[in-house]
């Protein structure tokens, strides 16, 4: 009882330590949810071997830099001192973030394309949706090495616009002040149990079957963007 | 080309291919070289430029050959699919230069030429310094490189230490390779982990130019489809497969040549 006492006490005052930093969400869907064009085999691996092992990481690096345990993830992949003092604590909180977007990104009822304020904007900025997804799946083929592909947006001033980019390692847009949307992975472990080096293949089952278009609609909404009819 | 230099070709190749452990010193068997002895023969005759300069070479060994360390299905994608001459599209119309030549200024030639010149020469480099574990087991490292070896490691089970701390998935992030070289003075072995498809012998990518003598792809599609995300458990088991006859052989010529080991193809 003492002990239950000295416990509650010290967690009051803070005395223990925080609450782990960064967490393993559990993915929106079932293993087997996105097969066939995702395997259950390959969604357990890389959730619960490549994705948590970020995590840990991440968590056990912490520990060591007190200073940024209380960040927030965002703040951790924009800090540019932390990359050149701890680039291993970057990576693997990159790594965390990255994939917890990417399980996001796809969908069991992926696929088709965007709607509303998105499609304005894909409109005016790329021309076409089949301008767009071209674009990105450029990104996604022409990444050599371990990377991402990107749909994000710019919202610094006088340069707001949607951008699709590629990323290496554990990249994230943010660093570069964009505001991602999507997120497609294109390391090698994402698809090679599957798709092996058919890389193409797995880029057109993402935009054939997984894209999830209306969470980077939800995305987009959290900029609260105002975009004026004329502008489109 | 001609058929009569087609044909003087096969000749030439298959005198001179074969795989044999005890390799004696002699000049290596590549292409260009197959190509350059074929031209010196057939002047008389008018032959067009080759248009594939480059060409993935033959595995020494049946793609299970190395089973159980390498997996059947990865040796045969990884050799048919991922090593892919791309490095004739960069390299068309420009003068023929052995791929060993080519990695210096591979960077200043572009990520063309970088990605997939490196590409070439670390693959053909990786098929030929590996054997089945049978014949493996039975080869270790000439006297002077374990001489080498333990002045600048300590001991063979050192180097295979520091080799496979180098290569975990957090010391080498993402892709890309690690190596054993010799520097470019020759007195001293290093470890050198490099991304992507870049190498040693490229200027710019090491602390220095230095000439690897034994190498291992850690790329994800070396070693997926067995080991998923296991990569130490891949590191530690290619030991198996290492012929160190040839890693000898290969320190013995860049420490004579104070140049890269040539690679077929």
């Amino acid at each position: 009882m003492m002990l239950l006492r000295l416990i509650l006490t010290a967690l009051s005052l803070g005395a223990l330590p925080a609450t782990v930093a960064i967490d393993l969400p559990d993915l929106p869907y079932s293993y087997d949810a996105l097969a066939p064009a995702i395997s259950e085999q390959t969604l357990r691996t890389h959730h619960l071997k490549h994705h948590a092992k970020y995590v840990n990481t991440a968590n056990e690096l912490l520990k060591s830099e007190p200073s940024y345990a209380n960040l927030s993830p965002e703040k951790i992949i924009k800090d540019r001192k932390l990359r050149m003092k701890n680039l291993s604590l970057f990576n693997n909180v990159a790594q965390a973030i990255n994939h917890a977007f990417y399980w996001k990104s796809l969908s069991p009822n992926g696929g088709g394309q965007p709607s509303g304020q998105l499609m304005d904007l894909i409109q005016r900025d790329f021309g076409s949706f089949e301008e767009l997804k071209n674009k990105m799946e450029s990104e996604a083929l022409t990444c050599f090495g371990s990377g991402w592909a990107w749909l994000g947006y710019d919202a610094s001033k006088g340069h707001e616009k949607l951008v699709v980019m590629k990323t290496t390692g554990a990249e994230n847009p943010m660093a570069l002040g964009i505001t991602p949307l999507l997120t497609i992975d294109v390391w090698e472990h994402a698809y090679y149990l599957d798709f092996q080096e058919r890389r193409g293949e797995y880029v057109k089952a993402y935009f054939d079957r997984l894209v999830n278009w209306s969470f980077a609609e939800e995305n987009l909404k959290l900029l609260g963007l105002v975009i004026a009819k004329d502008e489109l | 080309m001609t058929n009569l230099s087609l044909a003087l070709s096969a000749v030439l190749v298959g005198s001179t291919s074969g795989f044999s452990l005890d390799m004696k010193a002699q000049a290596p068997n590549t292409r260009r070289q197959v190509l350059q002895k074929t031209a010196a023969l057939t002047t008389s005759i008018a032959i067009p430029a080759a248009a594939n300069a480059y060409a993935v070479p033959d595995l020494n060994y049946p793609f299970e050959a190395l089973e159980p360390y390498i997996d059947a299905p990865t040796m045969k994608i990884h050799h048919d699919k991922h090593h892919v001459a791309n490095i004739n599209k960069a390299t068309e119309g420009k003068p023929e230069v052995d791929i060993l030549e080519l990695q210096l200024n591979a960077l200043e030639a572009g990520p063309a030429v970088r990605n997939n010149g490196g590409g070439h020469y670390n693959h053909a480099f990786f098929w030929d310094e590996m054997a089945p574990p049978d014949q493996a087991s039975k080869t270790k490292p000439s006297a002077s490189l374990e001489a080498a070896i333990i002045s600048s490691f300590g001991s063979l089970d050192e180097m295979k230490a520091a080799f496979e701390a180098r290569a975990a998935p957090g010391a080498l992030f993402g892709s890309g390779w690690v190596w054993i070289c010799v520097n470019s003075k020759g007195d001293e072995l290093k470890l050198v982990g490099t991304p992507n498809q870049d190498n040693p012998l490229m200027k710019g990518v090491a602390e220095e130019v230095m000439f690897p003598i034994l190498g291992l792809d850690v790329w994800e599609h070396a070693y997926y489809l067995k080991y998923q995300n296991r990569r130490p458990e891949y590191v530690s088991n290619w030991w198996n497969v290492v012929n160190w006859d040839k890693v000898s052989e290969n320190f013995e010529y860049v420490k004579e040549k104070k140049a890269g080991v040539p690679v077929r193809g």
